[in-house]
């Protein structure tokens, strides 16, 4: 009995086991250290998870086009980074002008209504010409094959920006009306992460209500578990693919925006490619093709990645700890797929037999 | 004119080529069954006439409109409707909501409500189950969930594809009596079996395929007696 177990495993199961036990003590080494020597207050530590959820909701909104993409065609699309950089671009021209004729201060609400439709319409035209010009011919296409246009797609996309508006960032102007601090639990908030944070929300319920409950909704549930008995219910799938991309488009139009609003550091062309990298994760994170996962799997990312490198390296003794925070993240990226390849909520991509 | 005819029809999976020229007629009111081994040509046939996959050559009419100028979504519009082998349910959606993309293609809110009723009526069991998620269903109910949402597309020639597959004889009985009442109520009906038996008990016509060809047609009750359908596909000696 034993003799047959341990016939059944093999080094590479037995190399991941002490790789994860050995991760797992560095990180409860790290954690013990950091909070045993109080070194920062709890002040600085709900500062640190308010900033992680508004850094959150943005990859929340990017995922879940990722997810929408993914449960529809089992297909990644990496170039949803650039679709999120073309709406975030195009809102800091309007949002530039809107400050300049004091609009955006006068009116923020009808302001940054208007920031929000003009990005949202980009990304989603850019994601429809994207599934149009670059996915659908190659619909029939090995997977790979798809994969290596997105990245085509993507680098034409960074470089039509950069050759229509130039290298440089673009700062959006600070909106005043959001520029205070609000109380909550005691500790003081930034209220533009509250807004934003409030808003993905509303944003991401919206969806998911839009899923469950109407007839496109319904039939893009449909198409995603079997797109041939979909056509014989009479499903265009063309249309609710089409959909699908738009929907995931206005997402990452809007996100742009709401980094925008709280990142001051501005916006260039090549602001897509980590955020795009980092909503992936979250995406793997909460089980890719789960909606849910997605929205979860971004605001947890945001958080980690916020709190975790002053949480665990600090206390190793790892030196300005927060600037590791990308190389922090994607580490996790790689510890999921090694450990949890299906996420939070996953059960698809086994099911799928993907 | 015949409610469905199919000429001539040549279809290819790859290189291999799965249809070698299948002519048949389906008249309105009829139960017309194919009869086959595995990989005689039978699904194909189906999945060809459903628009799924498009022949290489051949026509095939609907109430002599050449259907083939119509994607598959726009088929369902016209009035063929196709239960797929496997049942194909959408396991994670509930029973409603497999019945509501049903009527996907359907905008007469009052007719979709009087279908469920009937469906309902017809199969009660599903009335029960109408909240549940379609794959916590059994095999018998999942089938009978597949009939329903097929005919909720208001077909006016339904294509069935093995709908005996995996059920418990009990169950396969329960199944070929909704099939006799559906056609009793007015849809024709081309089925698609590997019970032969029960297939040729309740059709009125059949044809035999082989290899991708039409060997033999006639009606039922003969072909029940004809000594080489008896030897290959009832199990007579």
């Amino acid at each position: 009995m034993l003799k047959r177990y341990f016939q059944n495993i093999s080094w590479v199961d037995v190399f991941l086991r002490v790789f994860q036990i050995a991760a797992l003590i560095v990180i409860t080494i790290g954690i013990y250290n950091t909070v045993t020597t109080g070194r920062y207050t709890s002040a600085q530590w709900a500062t640190l998870v308010f900033a992680g959820l508004a850094q959150g909701s943005v990859y929340a909104l990017i995922a879940l086009g990722y997810t929408l993409v993914y449960g529809i065609l089992l297909m990644i699309n990496f170039a949803h980074g650039e679709v999120y950089m073309a709406g975030a671009f195009t809102g800091v021209f309007l949002a530039q002008y809107l400050s300049n004729i004091g609009f955006l201060d006068s009116n923020p609400f009808l302001g940054v209504t208007a920031l929000i439709l003009l990005a949202g319409t980009v990304s989603t035209l850019i994601a429809v010409l994207l599934e149009r010009i670059a996915y659908r011919p190659l619909r029939g296409a090995p997977r790979l094959v798809p994969l290596i246009t997105a990245i085509g797609a993507s680098f034409a996309l960074q470089y039509t920006f950069r050759g229509l508006y130039g290298a440089e960032f673009r700062a959006y102007p600070a909106v005043k009306a959001l520029s205070g601090l609000v109380n909550v639990f005691g500790f003081n908030v930034p209220l533009v992460q509250l807004v934003v944070l409030a808003a993905a929300v509303v944003f991401m319920v919206a969806l998911y209500l839009f899923v469950e409950r109407t007839k496109m909704g319904k039939a893009m549930r449909a198409v995603s578990e079997d797109k041939d008995v979909a056509r014989l219910m009479g499903i265009d799938i063309d249309k609710v693919i089409v959909t699908t991309f738009a929907i995931g488009g206005a997402l990452a139009g809007v996100a742009g925006v709401f980094n925008g609003l709280f990142r001051p550091q501005g916006v260039y062309f090549f602001m897509g490619f980590f955020p795009g990298l980092k909503a992936f994760t979250a995406a793997v994170l909460g089980g890719i093709g789960n909606l849910p996962g997605a929205m979860i799997g971004g605001l947890l990312l945001g958080v980690f990645e916020s709190l975790f490198p002053n949480l665990i390296l600090e206390g190793l003794g790892i030196p300005s700890a927060n600037q590791l925070r990308d190389a922090f993240a994607f580490t996790m990226l790689v510890l999921i797929l090694i450990f949890r390849p299906q996420g939070i909520f996953g059960e698809r991509l086994a099911e799928k037999k993907a | 004119m015949a409610l469905l005819e199919v000429n001539d029809l040549h279809t290819y999976y790859g290189k291999i080529h799965a249809l070698k020229g299948i002519s048949l007629t389906v008249e309105e009111g009829e139960i017309v069954t194919l009869i086959g081994a595995n990989g005689a040509g039978k699904t194909t046939t189906l999945r060809t006439i459903s628009g799924l996959i498009k022949p290489h050559q051949g026509n095939i009419l609907l109430e002599g409109e050449d259907t083939l100028k119509y994607a598959a979504h726009d088929l369902v519009f016209k009035g063929i409707a196709m239960v797929p082998e496997g049942r194909g349910i959408f396991s994670k959606m509930s029973v409603l909501e497999n019945l509501e993309m049903g009527a996907y293609s359907r905008t007469d809110k009052n007719g979709i409500q009087k279908d469920l009723e009937w469906v309902f009526e017809l199969l009660p069991r599903l009335r029960e189950r109408q909240k549940q998620v379609a794959g916590t269903l059994s095999g018998g109910e999942q089938q009978m969930l597949a009939t329903a949402r097929a005919l909720m597309t208001k077909p006016r020639i339904l294509l069935m594809d093995e709908p005996s597959m995996g059920l418990a004889p009990v169950l396969v009985e329960a199944i070929f009596d909704t099939i006799e009442k559906v056609n009793k109520e007015g849809t024709t009906i081309l089925l698609v079996e590997q019970n032969a038996t029960m297939a040729l008990s309740i059709a009125n016509r059949g044809y035999v395929l082989q290899t991708g060809q039409i060997v033999l047609t006639d009606t039922a009750t003969n072909l029940q007696k004809n000594e080489m359908v008896q030897k290959a596909y009832l199990g007579i000696e």
